[in-house]
Order: C-alpha cells, then sequence, then structure tokens
C-alpha cells in the first residue's frame, strides 16, 4: 500500500488515539511529578453552634497567588513515586535491614498501602485468569454438543454474568454471601459453625472476590471460544476420527491447537481487565481486606472533605500502567515474533 | 392544545400564588446530602419557586464529595451548598464560600446568634440542625440482662457481656466500623481519651501515644461484640442490624434516630424499646466519646450578587420556625422556637457533657482519611496498636506533604 494511502486511512484513528489516549495519560504522568504548593495557614477564631475557639484556616488569597504564580504545583520530582504511600523506598530499606528473614519482610511490605494492593491485584490477575479461561472453553465445548433448540436459550442464560452491571451484580452476591444471606446461611448449615462468615476474615474475602471475578468474566471467555469452535474443520475432525481417536485426543491435538490464537487474545484481555479490578471492591465493601490498585486511585481522588490528591492517583495510574505493560510483554513478544515469522 | 395551554397557565397560575417569599428574581440551586431533615429544608425553599425565581433542589448521599467541583466552577453549579462542619472546611481551603454578613443584616434577623458560623469575624454558614453519634440502647434487653443505661464505655462492655451470657443476643454491639466512619469512630474514641491528633500550633501528627493505643484496644475489645462482619458495616447496614433486633447497643448519628423509630421497618416492640442517651465516657474522662456536628449551608462565591441574595432569601425560607414545627422529628433543630423532642435526647446529652466538635482544621480531612485506611490491620488481628498508629502518622505525613500542609 503507498504511504498516502495508508496515512489517509490511518490518519482519524491515529488522531483520536492521540487526543483520547496518548495526551491524557502524558498529562497525567506530568501531574505525578508535582505536589501542592504549601498553604498559607493562619489562626483566628471560630465560632458556631457549639462555641468558639482557636483555629486555623488557609489564607485562600496567599494561596491563590502562590497558585497563579505556578498553577501545576510545586515540582516534585519522583518524590511521590518513592514516599511511603508508593512505592516506599525508604521503608523497604529499613525493612530489609530489620526484617530476619523473608516472613517478616513480607509481612512488613504487605503492610505499605501500595504493596498490599499490588498483592492482591497480581493474586486476582493470576488466579482469575487461567480460571476464565478454562471455564470458558469448558462450557463452549458442553453448549457445542447441545441440540440446536437448546442452544440459543443456553447460550443467552450463559452470558447473564457478563450483562449484568459489575457493581450490580457484586451487590446483589454482597447481600447472598451475608451470614444471613442465602449463599452464607448455607454455608454455616453446611460447615456446622454459625460464626462462619465470608465478609469477616481477609482470606475467605479473597476467595469471594476471586470467585466472581471467575464468575463475570467467564461468559467473555465462553462467547469467543464458543464462536471459535464453530471454525474448527470438520475434515481434519473427521480424519482424527479415522484414526481412531477418542473425543478427548480430538479435542486435545485438533480443537485446542486451533483456538490457540483465541486463547492468547482472551488471555491478554483478561490480564488487562483483571489487572485494573474495581468494581467487586467496591461492591463487597471489601476495602478493608482487599484493596486493588484501581482502588488506591479512587481513594485518593474520591475521599471528600476536600483531601483530593491528584499527584498521588496520577504516580499509582503510571504505575499502573506500568504494571499492564510489564504483564502483557510476554504475550506480546510472542505475538510479535509469530507475525514476523509469517512475514 | 386548549387544554395545554389552560394546564399550563393553570399551572403557572398555582406557581406564582405560592411564590413570591418577596425575592423579585434570580436562580437558587440548592445541593446537599440526602436525609430526612435536608429534605425537609430543601422542600421548604422549593416553595419559593415560581414567578421569576427558579429553586431547583439536587440532593445525593455524596454531596461531600462533589461539592468543591461544583461550586469551583463559575458560575456554580449550586448557589448554596448544605453542609457540615467538616464539609464548610473543605469550601474554605478554596475559598468557595462567600460572607453572610451583608445578607444576614437585610434578610436574617431572626437567626440566632448560635446559628452563625463565624470564621475570623466573617459569617461563612448558617447552622440549622445539630448531629452527633450517641448511645442508642434496647430497654427490653438491658433490662432482661440485668444491667443498667451504661454511661462509660467500660460499662458497653460489661453489658454485653452480660447479654451475651444470658444468650440474649449473639452480637449485642454494632458499630459504623467501615471506610470513612471507621475514621471517624476513632476520632470519637481519641476525642473520648482526651487525645489532641496534632502537636500544638502544627500539622505535625501526634497520634502515636499511650490514649491512641487505648483508643485502639478499645475499638478491638467493642468490636469483639460485634458481627464479625463489622469491617464492612456503615450506618445503613447499622440501621438494618438495629431495625432488625439483632443489636442491643450501638453509637449511631442523630438523625437516625427518627428513622428507627418512625414505626416503618421493624417491630414495635423493638421501636418502643429503642431509646437514646448521650455518648458514653471512656478511661475515667469526662467527656463523652463522641463529635459534634452540624448541619447548615454556605452560599457560593461564584455566583451573581442577585443570586446569592434570591438563595438567602429562600434559604432562610427553608429554615423557618414553621418548616421546623412541621418536621419536629427530623432532627435536633438550631432553629428559634423549635423544642427538643424525644429523639433530639442523645445529642443533646451529649453536647451538655461537653463532647467536642468535629476539628474544624484544614488537615483534618488527610487524618480523617488515613486513620479510615490504616487502623483496620489492628481490628483484624494482623498488627500491634503500637504499628498500626505508625502507620497512620506515616500515612497522614504522606499525604499532608502533597497537600502542602507539612
Amino acid at each position: 500500500m503507498p504511504h498516502r494511502t495508508f496515512i489517509s486511512f490511518i490518519w482519524p484513528s491515529a488522531l483520536a488515539m492521540i487526543l483520547f489516549i496518548a495526551l491524557p495519560i502524558v498529562s497525567v504522568a506530568v501531574q505525578s511529578l508535582y505536589i501542592q504548593h504549601e498553604q498559607v495557614i493562619e489562626t483566628v477564631k471560630n465560632c458556631g453552634p457549639f462555641g468558639c475557639s482557636e483555629s486555623v484556616v488557609v489564607n485562600v488569597e496567599a494561596t491563590e497567588k502562590i497558585r497563579a504564580e505556578q498553577p501545576l504545583g510545586r515540582f516534585n520530582g519522583l518524590g511521590t513515586y518513592t514516599n511511603r504511600n508508593h512505592l516506599a523506598f525508604a521503608e523497604i530499606g529499613e525493612a530489609w535491614h530489620d526484617s530476619s528473614n523473608w516472613t517478616v519482610f513480607f509481612a512488613a511490605l504487605g503492610n505499605l498501602p501500595f504493596y498490599k494492593a499490588l498483592f492482591f491485584t497480581l493474586a486476582y490477575t493470576l488466579v482469575v485468569t487461567p480460571l476464565v479461561l478454562l471455564l470458558g472453553f469448558f462450557i463452549a465445548l458442553a453448549v457445542n454438543r447441545l441440540p440446536s433448540i437448546y442452544k440459543g436459550p443456553t447460550i443467552f442464560f450463559s452470558l447473564l454474568p457478563m450483562i449484568v452491571t459489575p457493581l450490580i451484580g457484586s451487590l446483589i452476591l454482597f447481600w447472598m454471601i451475608d451470614a444471613k444471606g442465602i449463599i452464607g446461611g448455607s454455608l454455616q448449615l453446611l460447615f456446622d459453625d454459625p460464626d462462619l462468615s465470608l465478609k469477616a476474615s481477609p482470606a475467605l474475602t479473597w476467595i469471594t472476590l476471586f470467585i466472581y471475578g471467575v464468575w463475570h468474566h467467564a461468559p467473555f471467555s465462553f462467547v469467543v471460544f464458543y464462536a471459535g469452535l464453530q471454525t474448527v474443520p470438520k475434515d481434519i475432525l473427521e480424519s482424527a476420527m479415522i484414526d481412531g481417536a477418542n473425543r478427548w485426543q480430538k479435542i486435545y491435538h485438533v480443537v485446542i491447537p486451533h483456538l490457540i490464537p483465541l486463547g492468547v487474545f482472551i488471555a491478554l484481555i483478561q490480564l488487562m481487565d483483571n489487572f485494573r479490578v474495581f468494581e467487586p471492591i467496591v461492591g463487597f465493601n471489601a476495602s478493608a481486606s482487599a484493596t486493588s490498585l484501581s482502588w488506591i486511585i479512587y481513594n485518593d481522588l474520591r475521599t471528600g472533605d476536600g483531601t483530593t490528591l491528584f499527584g498521588s492517583a496520577a504516580a499509582t495510574s503510571m504505575l499502573t500502567i506500568l504494571g499492564v505493560a510489564i504483564l502483557l510483554a510476554p504475550v506480546l513478544i510472542r505475538t510479535w515474533r509469530a507475525n514476523r515469522r509469517m512475514a | 392544545m386548549r387544554i395545554m395551554i389552560a394546564a399550563a397557565s393553570l399551572a403557572v397560575m398555582s406557581s406564582t400564588a405560592y411564590a413570591g417569599c418577596g425575592i423579585s428574581s434570580g436562580s437558587v440551586r440548592i445541593g446537599g446530602n440526602d436525609f430526612p431533615a435536608i429534605q425537609a429544608v430543601s422542600g421548604a425553599a422549593k416553595a419559593c419557586d415560581g414567578g421569576g425565581v427558579s429553586v431547583s433542589v439536587d440532593l445525593n448521599k455524596d454531596h461531600k464529595d462533589r461539592q468543591v467541583a461544583a461550586l469551583t466552577a463559575n458560575p456554580a453549579q449550586f448557589t448554596t451548598s448544605i453542609i457540615n462542619n467538616s464539609a464548610l472546611v473543605a469550601l474554605m481551603n478554596d475559598g468557595l464560600a462567600q460572607p453572610l454578613d451583608e445578607l444576614i443584616a437585610k434578610h436574617g434577623q431572626n437567626l440566632q446568634d448560635m446559628q452563625k458560623v463565624t470564621i475570623d469575624g466573617k459569617v461563612m454558614a448558617v447552622a440549622f440542625m445539630a448531629n452527633a453519634q450517641h448511645l442508642f440502647y434496647r430497654k427490653d434487653i438491658l433490662d432482661k440482662a440485668g444491667v443498667g443505661v451504661p454511661s462509660t464505655y467500660e460499662e458497653v462492655l460489661a453489658a454485653a457481656k452480660a447479654i451475651k451470657d444470658k444468650g440474649l443476643m449473639d452480637y449485642p454491639i454494632a458499630g459504623t466500623y467501615s471506610g470513612w466512619n471507621l475514621g471517624l469512630e476513632f476520632i470519637n474514641m481519641y476525642h473520648g481519651h482526651g487525645g489532641e491528633f496534632f502537636k500544638p500550633g502544627s500539622a505535625e501528627p501526634s497520634v502515636n501515644n499511650a490514649k491512641g493505643i487505648a483508643t485502639l484496644n478499645m475499638m478491638k475489645a467493642l468490636s469483639g461484640y460485634m458481627n464479625p462482619d463489622f469491617l464492612t458495616y456503615d450506618s445503613n447496614a447499622v440501621q438494618a442490624d438495629w431495625e432488625a433486633g439483632n443489636v442491643a447497643l450501638t453509637n449511631l448519628w442523630g438523625s437516625r434516630a427518627g428513622a428507627v423509630t418512625d414505626g416503618e421497618g421493624s417491630t414495635s416492640e423493638i421501636e418502643s424499646n429503642t431509646m437514646f442517651a448521650s455518648a458514653p465516657t471512656v478511661a475515667g474522662q469526662n467527656i463523652p466519646a463522641t463529635t459534634l456536628w452540624w448541619d447548615g449551608f454556605a452560599i457560593a462565591k461564584n455566583v451573581s450578587s442577585s443570586d446569592a441574595e434570591a438563595t438567602f432569601i429562600a434559604m432562610m425560607n427553608g429554615i423557618s420556625p414553621d418548616m421546623a414545627a412541621a418536621n419536629v422529628d427530623a432532627a435536633p433543630w438550631l432553629i428559634e422556637g423549635a423544642a427538643p423532642q424525644p429523639t433530639d435526647v442523645g445529642v443533646l446529652a451529649s453536647a451538655q457533657g461537653g463532647a467536642k466538635p468535629y476539628p474544624m482544621l484544614p488537615y483534618m480531612g488527610a487524618m480523617h482519611s488515613a486513620a479510615s485506611a490504616e487502623i483496620v490491620d489492628f481490628l483484624q488481628g494482623k498488627e500491634s496498636a503500637e504499628q498500626a498508629l505508625a502507620d497512620l502518622e506515616a500515612a497522614y505525613i504522606a499525604a499532608a506533604k502533597e497537600k502542602g500542609f507539612l
């Protein structure tokens, strides 16, 4: 294709990508290097319904003046990245120095908000992604064997978890797993333990969130695999049958190799999605036991009462992008090599 | 078509009949938190709608998270923001509220002095109700357990133990122990211990001390009598548990007192035995372990002076003695002529007991957020109280540095 044609085809989407993807990321990156100006504080007398007291307030005019001179704030370099609420280099150094063994060191690491969130985010990504792939694949195989009149309704119902808004889905499950809810109550009966509560212990909360993640994402993987199953070449399956392959051998030697590119695609999308896990933590009110990188960003931006931390949120966003890039690197490199071989 | 015109003219006529409040023109846009007392106030202000004046009301339970952005816009999205002591600080930090002295001189004759929230000599907000977390107790359960009404947290623990030992309830205590609420419970209890959050005259934190440790230990002792899911409980969940009759003791908002005795969502046995008292004291100190809050309104800086005046008049109509008389149970009103109701007992007793107001410091929000996040590990038994307090201070310092307070 001549360059001219290529450019005239690509420019609208290139422009949209620059405007809506590249520029916002650059702006967030710049934001993450700055912190707010020093606030000019003064002592004043406050009176209200409960009496008078000496208190301090921000001198808005003076602060406004400093702000007008340097609207971005104070340059802080990578200070926000390395502070205690993010990568916490100083605290890690200390913990490394003080810890006698790995367990103590990891406990100290898990006590820092960023690493605590990173542990959960990674665990969620690495547990949910393979399970979603497996479960979706087996549902697709099962549905594919159904007589055709049942297929339509079955596919529709299998897709429901994905159609339900994540927040609503997690809220419904949140009440069902309550100690007085249907799932929570049944589990108490089943294990004969009246104090069993899925929301109380961090470990059980993690497992609940994992199960929710698999429940919510499996339909996506199912529907992609199901579409892929329709393209498996019939002649190869038939010749495998003639060669005496049983059902599992056919799946293992014919179907799976055929579906691998789709699997890579689902894995890519799921890795990205799961690394940004957020809604279930809010829906399950689980922030006490499980926080994710996205949740930290939300928390920085949404602490009401005027304590919004833009620099902090920006730094965590950049670190999240970095995390996604690292996670995807192996898959991307693989795809790139495969493409080059083909070319 | 003719019918529509007739209906429209009828609508205009009927609205002009109610409109007025003496406002000639202007746009009044009210934004606020969403609970019955504020619904009553904004509803009364809405009655001024019509003629040349438009009054719109937008209430949302997350109002505190949106008000700064809404009032930063020019012209502001809301001409008035219904706020409390903590939310006013957020507006003051960015200079988004305007002084009300002139408007009060012109239209605010029947305000009481205590309603005027004065900062550095200027009235920045008008308060109309008080609020505080205080003790809710079930009289029948305490009687069956053979204990009196607890006035200290040590007695609360003893009462809970008696209730549990007698098999009356599995989890006699409930608390608002999730997220922002948990931070506030810490602040309440630390106040009750007589603690100071900051080193005098600075924004340096000072919670990692014996009082802080005692505060955390008391919270953990209380949580031992709570539903194992206590870290997911907010005010709505506590109210639901209370109305279901699962709880005998809790420290809940005064603005919920009406809601748990309103004849809805519970049985008459539970409602008739639901009583209110001052927040308990703790550790031999003499002030109730709670913080006092007021709710009021501030007027946005980024609005025209005619809109500001129209808003002030409409809000004065909203917080009129008539409104308070028509909604006596909705809140402990600070409005002239509003007589205290049985549901106000807890807030009034806490205030008379000398409970402190929630600190109006520009950096209190950062302290509150840090407390909400960092004491969870201790309550889950994953770390010591000293470690939790050290984490709290470290998280606060990182945030306060970024905000430019340190």
